[in-house]
């Protein structure tokens, strides 16, 4: 009885692993299947450099050229804004802070991680899009730098973390043989320590950058959903992420619109797959090293 | 006296992936006695003793050829894992109490057999304090950390957990590597009493540790056997050079 | 000369440190911030009635009771999901897999799953769970998504903390006759628990604040009454802060504060708790 108990139980286990392959199957499946029927008619050249996204217009254009830069600008925003930060934070986080305000400030992180994008999109939509406004003179605050500057804020707790053990991995040999040829330990951090660090500093920035790409909530309340190309980042953006999010609700079923939503997801998938396959990549060659 | 074996080992063989741990080993191990085995780092002793068990099978891309057999019966074929391990106890070279009570540890191994009796528990745990010469010093804080006990202790809680299981054969792993000299004696002067019920096979990187209490000595390197005999005679005059070299101090 | 040079170097560096410092802080403001904000406006919103009473005219007086009911009742459905399969795969993953091509395909599979934006699994869930199998928008469909996304996290966290066990452990146990189950259960998984329920109740916290993966699944503009079944739909808090905060005019502020602040209140309190299990843990063991 006991070993036949014994038996199922590692079956199951065995079994849940193959589940986890399962489902990545059945998702990428289930985009694809719905993402396919809109292939069939529309280009893939004409839905990626199509300079027109008018869904549901007639003729309806599907270009995803505007959300991709919207995207794009966005990110790149909010990249600028965070990675430097991010960075330097966690250098003192793992090297400077003495051990009872590092807890304390890794709390904090932990905090600002678990804010739901949601509540951090209407804080910003009450704060920063207002602000924006008043400082620039511009019509509208909901634009690609409100979205940025909230989104580099939602990065951080990923970079951060991710830099940190990064740091704190680096062997203890590279920084006392620093110190101990008389380097400073500000020295030290910026000649030895970054470097030894950088696969998994470099990791935890493409982490931090699928983060933002992947975020949708947040995005979608302050950045003012305009489906054009954007130019300046004063200007409101649409992203991928937020087409879906908005439109979804009230496409109609099995219609191309429906469709170029699914692709749309695909796109998504492919991007996020590319950046974690990469970063993971680069976090063993830290491990490895 | 024809002494019997425990333990029938021929041409064991031995690979971890690429690397060729063990070749071509063939001996007995006599029941009752404690066979000492000596020789320098990656010298294969760790290895031979681990295959006994087959607690090498853990390691990634383990492959061994031969066979060993324990009274007459494969150690592979006759045996499960569970239930050989149950008759080759084995004692690591760190002292490793889990982080349980002391009293858990030792009833660990008859748990795992589905003895939960309380009473039965009870006496196990006391028997095998005793046997290893713990309980005097732990009997009124059975339910406290085993990891509050002192380096010498902790083996000798080890060595208590293994008896637990009630074995034939006792594997001792470099026991008194991380032990002061008053704990080694401790640890030593056990194991000539458990010699009285249990078949001992003990690594150990001290050579005068193999001397003091082995009844026969097994000298590896490079992961041959170069040399078995009476203990007497290994450490006075070794037939062959290079155990005299390392035993002497040459190398190690 | 080369002390003056040395004094400066020391300048440097403190200069440098004061300057990390700041960036730290500047790093941590916005949580200050967004904490102050909503618990200044939200608290005069809070009281029994906003609380525990149906939404009314159009959600713009009356309660919230059914969306965070219906954040509840996604939360256990999407935790009772995930949490055995994700155990299970992540004891599988540690303590079972040999490194071979089926184990590089499912960390593979994991690093992808935990990287999908959660927007991706609104549309995986609605096109599998809403009209594949027609479960239609409802509690099954949206727990469902939500579990899936859950399940990397999970799995990774629990890998982690079975990995931070000592592998002697392991061999202490088999040493003493435990067979390979036993060993995972009596020897590895006891010392794990306490980082694993850490790790999952921070999942189950990123849970409860997603918004994007409900939004097709499951999520109800306004229902003023609670579901019969988990084949209704039902509100959600998130979902629910999303429409009030964008879609209704004239709706007080204190109404989109106070949601914003039931919401994040549970949040940080399952913080709190993972918190507390993981530092009490900490000091309990040591090895």
């Amino acid at each position: 009885m006991k070993r036949f108990r014994e038996f199922i139980i590692e079956k199951l286990v065995f079994l849940s692993g193959i589940l986890v392959i399962l489902f990545v199957g059945l998702i990428f499946v289930f985009l694809l299947k719905e993402a396919f029927a809109f292939f069939r008619e529309i280009r893939l050249s004409e839905f990626l450099a199509g300079k027109f996204w008018y869904p549901i217009s007639d003729p309806p254009r599907f270009g995803i050229l505007p959300l991709i830069l919207g995207s794009l600008f966005v990110t790149l925003g909010a990249v600028i804004f965070a990675v430097p930060l991010s960075v330097g934070a966690a250098f003192y986080i793992a090297e400077i802070a003495p051990a009872r305000i590092r807890d304390f400030l890794k709390t904090g992180i932990e905090v600002l991680a678990s804010i739901p994008s949601v509540v951090l999109g209407f804080v910003g939509m009450m704060t920063i899009v207002p602000w924006i406004k008043l400082i620039f003179h511009v019509p509208t605050g909901l634009t690609a730098l409100a979205g940025s500057v909230m989104l580099g804020f939602m990065a951080m707790p990923t970079i951060i973390s991710i830099s940190e053990d990064a740091i704190t991995a680096v062997p203890r040999q590279y920084k006392e043989g620093s110190i101990a040829i008389g380097a400073t330990r500000w020295q030290t951090m910026y000649r030895v320590t970054i470097h030894a660090a950088k696969p998994g500093i470099i990791a935890a920035c493409m982490l931090g950058v699928g983060r933002v790409i992947g975020e949708t909530m947040a995005v979608m309340m302050i950045t003012g959903n305009a489906a054009v190309i954007p130019r300046t980042f004063l200007q409101p953006v649409r992203t991928l992420t937020a087409t879906i999010a908005a439109e979804m609700g009230e496409v109609v079923h099995g219609s191309m619109h429906y469709y170029s939503l699914f692709s749309i997801g695909v796109i998504l998938f492919l991007i996020t797959f590319i950046i974690n396959v990469t970063a993971d990549f680069f976090l063993h060659r830290q491990r490895t090293k | 006296m024809v002494a019997k074996p425990c333990f029938e080992i021929r041409d064991l063989d031995v690979h971890f992936g690429e690397v060729h741990a063990l070749q071509d080993v063939s001996f007995d191990i006599v029941k009752n006695e404690i066979l000492g085995a000596i020789g320098p780092a990656n010298s294969g002793k760790t290895t031979f003793l681990r295959a006994l068990n087959r607690l090498n099978e853990t390691q990634l891309n383990y492959r061994m050829a031969g066979s060993i057999s324990l009274e007459g019966k494969d150690i592979n074929a006759g045996f499960k894992a569970e239930e050989l391990r149950r008759k080759v106890g084995m004692i690591f070279a760190l002292p490793m109490p889990l982080p349980l009570s002391i009293y858990e540890n030792v009833a660990f191994g008859p748990r795992r057999q589905g003895i939960n009796d309380r009473r039965r528990l009870d006496v196990i745990v006391e028997e095998s304090l005793q046997s290893a010469f713990l309980w005097e010093e732990v009997k009124d804080r059975l339910k406290s950390g085993a990891m509050k006990l002192s380096g010498g202790q902790q083996q000798r809680l080890c060595m208590a957990r293994t008896l637990a299981v009630k074995p034939d054969v006792i594997l001792f792993d470099e026991p008194c590597s991380g032990l002061d000299p008053i704990s080694t004696a401790k640890v030593e002067e056990s194991m000539l009493k458990l010699k009285e019920k249990y078949t001992i096979v003990l690594v150990t990187n001290n050579t005068k540790q193999a001397a003091r209490v082995s009844n026969r000595v097994a000298f590896f390197l490079m992961g041959h056997l170069i040399e078995l005999d009476q203990s007497d005679k290994i450490f006075t005059s070794p037939r062959d050079q290079r155990t005299e070299d390392y035993i002497s101090g040459k190398f190690g | 000369m080369k002390i003056g040079s040395w004094i400066s170097v020391k300048t440097k560096e403190k200069v440098a440190f004061a300057c990390l410092f700041l960036i730290t802080l500047f790093v941590l403001a916005p949580v200050v911030i967004v904490l102050f904000i909503i618990f200044k406006n939200g608290m005069a919103a809070i009281n029994w009635n906003f609380l525990t009473a149906m939404p009314s005219e159009g959600m713009r007086s009356g309660g919230i009771f059914p969306a965070i009911l219906g954040t509840l009742y996604l939360v256990i459905g999407a935790t009772l999901c995930s949490l055995p399969l994700g155990i299970l795969a992540a004891i599988y993953l540690s303590e079972y897999a040999k490194e071979n091509a089926l184990t590089r395909t499912i960390n593979l599979a994991i690093i992808n799953l935990s990287g999908v934006p959660s927007v991706v699994y609104g549309l995986f869930g609605f096109s599998l769970f809403v009209m594949f199998l027609k479960f239609g928008a409802s509690i099954v469909a949206g727990a469902l998504t939500l579990a899936i996304m859950n399940l990397p996290v999970i799995i990774t966290s629990t890998r982690e903390s079975l990995k931070a066990v000592p592998d002697y452990f392991r061999e202490v146990s088999l040493s003493l006759g435990a067979s390979r189950w036993q060993t995972v259960r009596h020897a590895v998984l006891p010392f794990a628990l306490p980082g694993i329920l850490t790790g999952t109740i921070l999942s189950i916290a990123r849970a409860a604040g997603e918004t994007a993966p409900i939004l097709f699944t499951v999520a109800a503009f306004y229902i003023p009454h609670l579901p019969d079944s988990v084949f209704d739909q039902v509100m959600a808090l998130p979902y629910h802060l999303y429409i009030i905060a964008t879609q209704i005019p004239n709706i007080p502020t204190s109404y989109r504060y106070g949601t914003a602040l039931v919401l994040i209140v549970m949040v940080l309190l399952m913080n709190l708790v993972a918190t507390v299990i993981r530092s009490s843990f900490r000091r309990r063991y040591k090895w």
